[in-house]
């Protein structure tokens, strides 16, 4: 098959399918972090774990949608991409799914019901669902940008295990330890206390490990796989954001140490898309058989349709969901206090004037 | 059983099983948000107190049943590239799109809004906090819209056109685009249908629900002695809070049951033009005939669950009902199950290739018993809810000091028991629509025949046993997530709302707060 070179809106839906995923592991990514620090930073304390998952409470479903749109994105805009990889990548992506729907009950549930038994056992549920989501995303997308055996009819022939390799596994790795230090960056942002010093420690002690995987995935899949050597320059800013983040971590600038992570874990993004394109899932069997930007895409109207919707309204998703990140950004000391003092003080005394529980019964009997 | 069967029984189980809690979902998010609009623009205290509490007592039940809806969901996404590739190759061009809207204009919306309502009680302003509720309703009902606009492409394809070059159906703009797939006449019919059924479920929840507290603190009023300052509180608990909230849920259920009957009817027209053979089925009508009867009873052959037109007997009928609901003419001809099947073999062939390349021998009769059956436990399991409707008015009848409440446990027992029949209508509902296409996924749009797909053209070509574990595994997590559901809904909606206890000392009142958060 002759390489045929994608069109302005089939790049710019690469790129925007890029943006979609960047925005979940840069969003969902610390909120794994914060999960597996439920077994880290936890202590065994149920109360202390509360808090550590009230951290991300309001805000972890909005950040789980980016891989909603960017998975119906691909869909909509690369059908053939859809089709192969999501039928392809089979039993993968089961496991995945059974991990974000019992993740789904562990926020929901946890405190609905008050025994020990079921508080251990939905923090055990958030305990692994931080661990294996990220450990097999980090798989999944290390076999996408190296590619699978696909056959003559776009089915792949790689099976489970063969996801396992070398390359696949150590993705795997990296990707828990990206979003493991990102999440703990978070909790230094989010908590008071000892549980914002012990969190500054794990972050110091997480960071070196760290830069280690990341470099050597990043640059084997440079010199391996990379489809285009300008990556290297996302790969530098990866890794000097990550140096960054060591150095800023120690230096408690906790704010300047979260945005340093988001950037190295912003650069890793690039680095992966930016070199499988012109790709969308290569063929290690035959590379006529690899599936393209060019090829896998949408109709042009259909792009073109999309493309609207996304002008239009993406700008009005980033608005009200960074409202919300504004809303609950305050440090919270406890489980039941998601966002304590100082948020506007004086709506806070009229609403509770207003809508208090017992104001209105004992007006009424006077 | 082979992929192609284990991977329908999968979308069936985790559909319906999703669409449990969706329509309690949709309808409920709605009726909080104007339980608690009532709440914020009431003046009386009494009145917006009791609203108050209602909002909130609702509301934790909606946080239970919000999750679940939301974790079954992210399946149904990934189901389509997993189990149906072939499909989403052919289809994806023009069915992606919708479902990529979805995820932008509504998914986003209800998430990260639910989060601000949970979280935000006692720290936003009053009317933003309010605002953020109505979000998460509109949310939901977007989401819905964009589905159903998705299903009725499976339905009656349109603004799409078959490109010979790709082999596949993509969004034509000479017929529209994607103006013409969100404005589908099947997808204007469908979506009040199914909107209004989700009301009815969450009406007859909220009815159910607030009808047995009703009738629990009334009982305790009279057992403690009205004249006793408990008993006084559990009086007014029954007349002041519950019983509003009953006659809420009734008007609701009033409200949906006429938007669900209007809708439906429409429905059944678009039907006979559009998928005859669907309606053919719902009727069990073998033969062509004019002014066809309704069968309320139909056996077939000695097994009685016969899945064909042999020897099917139809014990019951009331004359003329089908020709008028599929065209308001009592004297109409409608084509049968035999014929249609007859004339579709001739138009699109005795036989058809599978995604292997096997020719395989078509049939275009979708399963009689199923259809049959499924179309009329959907109309037949309304009647719970018109019974409770009318008993809940009654015993509710009166107005201010006359308002009335009731002791009647009977009462409390059955609109608690009539709970769940409009969840099972719901599932009726689907069963029929998607099971009458076959053996299509995309059932030909009879003005232009070209986007079609057979169902057996749309499955994936993984093996038996990998879909078999799939099917599996989310059947038993499926399983226990129901019970850790059902435990939980129990236990929100039998805690009821919590009476306030009397300082001693004080003698200052102390209302209990009702936990909210995670």
């Amino acid at each position: 098959m002759d390489m045929i070179d994608p069109t302005l809106l089939q790049t710019l839906w690469f790129a925007l399918i890029a943006f979609f995923f960047l925005g979940y592991f840069l969003l969902e990514g610390f909120d794994f972090g914060v999960e597996m620090n439920v077994l880290a930073l936890g202590k065994g304390d149920t109360e202390r774990r509360g808090t550590i998952i009230s951290t991300i409470a309001p805000i972890w479903d909005g950040n789980q949608v980016w891989l909603l749109v960017g998975g119906a994105s691909i869909f909509a805009a690369f059908p053939e991409w859809y089709a192969t990889l999501f039928s392809g990548f089979y039993l993968a992506l089961l496991l995945l799914l059974v991990m974000l729907i019992v993740r789904v009950c562990a926020f929901k549930y946890r405190a609905k019901h008050d025994t020990p038994t079921w508080t251990k056992t939905w923090d055990w549920v958030h305990i692994l669902s931080g661990f294996l989501p990220a450990l097999l995303w980090g798989v999944a997308f290390a076999n996408i940008v190296r590619g699978v055996a696909i056959d003559g009819n776009s089915w792949v022939t790689t099976s489970l295990l063969g996801l396992l390799n070398p390359f696949g596994l150590l993705g795997g790795i990296v990707f828990v330890l990206l979003f493991w230090l990102h999440g703990t960056l978070y909790l230094t942002l989010r908590t008071v206390g000892e549980l914002r010093e012990d969190a500054n420690r794990l972050a110091g002690i997480l960071i070196l490990p760290t830069i280690i995987a990341g470099a050597a995935f990043l640059i084997w899949y440079q010199l391996a796989y990379s489809n285009s050597a300008l990556t290297w320059l996302p790969l530098l800013v990866a890794a000097v954001a990550l140096v960054a983040v060591a150095v800023l971590n120690r230096m408690r600038r906790e704010g300047a140490a979260f945005m340093a992570s988001l950037t190295a874990i912003g650069g890793a993004g690039v680095t992966l898309f930016g070199g499988l394109f012109p790709y969308v899932l290569p063929a290690t069997n035959d590379a006529a058989n690899s599936l393209t930007v060019a090829g896998a895409s949408s109709s042009e109207h259909t792009l073109l349709v999309m493309t609207i919707a996304v002008v239009v309204f993406m700008p009005i998703v980033l608005a009200y969901e960074i409202w919300s990140f504004w809303v609950f950004r305050h440090r919270i000391a406890g489980p039941d206090d998601p966002q304590p003092p100082g948020l506007v003080e004086r709506a806070r005394g009229a609403y509770r004037e207003a809508f208090d529980q017992d104001g209105g019964r004992r007006h009424a009997e006077s | 059983m082979e992929a192609l069967d284990l991977a329908r029984w999968q979308f069936g189980i985790t559909t319906v099983y999703h669409f449990i809690f969706v329509p309690l979902t949709i309808g409920l998010s709605l009726l909080v948000a104007i339980m608690q609009t009532i709440a914020v623009r009431s003046k009386d205290p009494v009145r917006k107190d009791a609203w108050t509490r209602l909002t909130k007592f609702f509301g934790s039940m909606l946080i239970v049943n919000f999750g679940i809806g939301i974790a079954t969901g992210i399946v149904q996404e990934f189901q389509f590239g997993m189990n149906w590739s072939e499909y989403s190759r052919y289809v994806g061009d023009v069915f992606g799109a919708p479902l990529a809207l979805e995820g932008l204009l509504a998914f986003f919306l209800e998430s990260v809004f639910l989060g601000l309502w949970i979280f935000g009680w006692n720290k936003l302003p009053e009317k933003i906090h309010l605002l953020t509720i109505w979000m998460v309703a509109i949310g939901t009902m977007l989401s819905a819209y964009f589905i159903i606009a998705a299903n009725s492409f499976m339905q009656h394809p349109v603004g799409a056109v078959l490109n010979p070059e790709t082999g596949r159906a993509e969004l034509d703009p000479s017929q529209g685009s994607i103006l013409s797939v969100l404005t589908n006449v099947t997808t204007l019919a469908a979506f009040p249908h199914v909107i209004s059924g989700a009301w009815l479920v969450a009406s007859a929840f909220v009815t159910g629900v607030a009808g047995w507290h009703m009738v629990r603190h009334h009982n305790k009023a009279r057992e403690l002695g009205m004249e006793t300052t408990d008993g006084a509180e559990h009086h007014l608990m029954s007349r002041d809070v519950f019983r509003p909230a009953v006659r809420f849920g009734v008007v609701a259920m009033f409200v949906s049951a006429l938007v669900l009957v209007i809708s439906g009817d429409f429905q059944a027209k678009i039907m006979f033009e559009q998928q005859p053979m669907k309606m053919a089925s719902a009727e069990a009508l073998c033969e062509t005939q004019s002014g066809a009867p309704f069968s309320i009873l139909t056996v077939g052959g000695p097994d009685a669950f016969a899945a064909d037109c042999d020897s099917v007997t139809h014990l019951i009928e009331v004359p003329y009902v089908t020709a008028i609901l599929a065209t308001y003419d009592p004297n109409a001809t409608l084509q049968g199950v035999d014929d249609l099947n007859a004339q579709y073999k001739e138009q699109f062939g005795e036989t058809t290739t599978d995604i292997f390349g096997n020719e395989v021998e078509a049939d275009y009769r979708p399963n009689l018993f199923v259809t049959y059956w499924s179309f009329r436990l959907m109309i037949g399991l309304a009647v719970f809810s018109a019974i409770v409707a009318f008993w809940a008015l009654w015993v509710t009848r009166g107005k201010g000091d006359q308002a009335r409440t009731t002791g009647s446990k009977a009462f409390a027992w059955f609109t608690v028991l009539a709970i769940p029949m409009p969840f099972l209508a719901n599932s009726a509902g689907w069963v029929f629509t998607e099971m009458g296409r076959q053996p299509w996924v995309v059932h030909p749009n009879p003005l232009d025949p070209t986007v079609r797909l057979m169902t057996i053209q749309g499955v994936s070509s993984n093996p038996g046993w990998m879909v078999l574990t799939s099917m599996v595994t989310f059947t038993l997590l499926y399983g226990v997530l129901a019970v850790v559901w059902f435990y939980l809904m129990r236990k929100a909606a039998l805690k009821g709302i919590p009476i306030p206890q009397r300082d001693e000392q004080t003698d200052e009142l102390d209302t209990p707060a009702i936990s909210f958060g995670y």
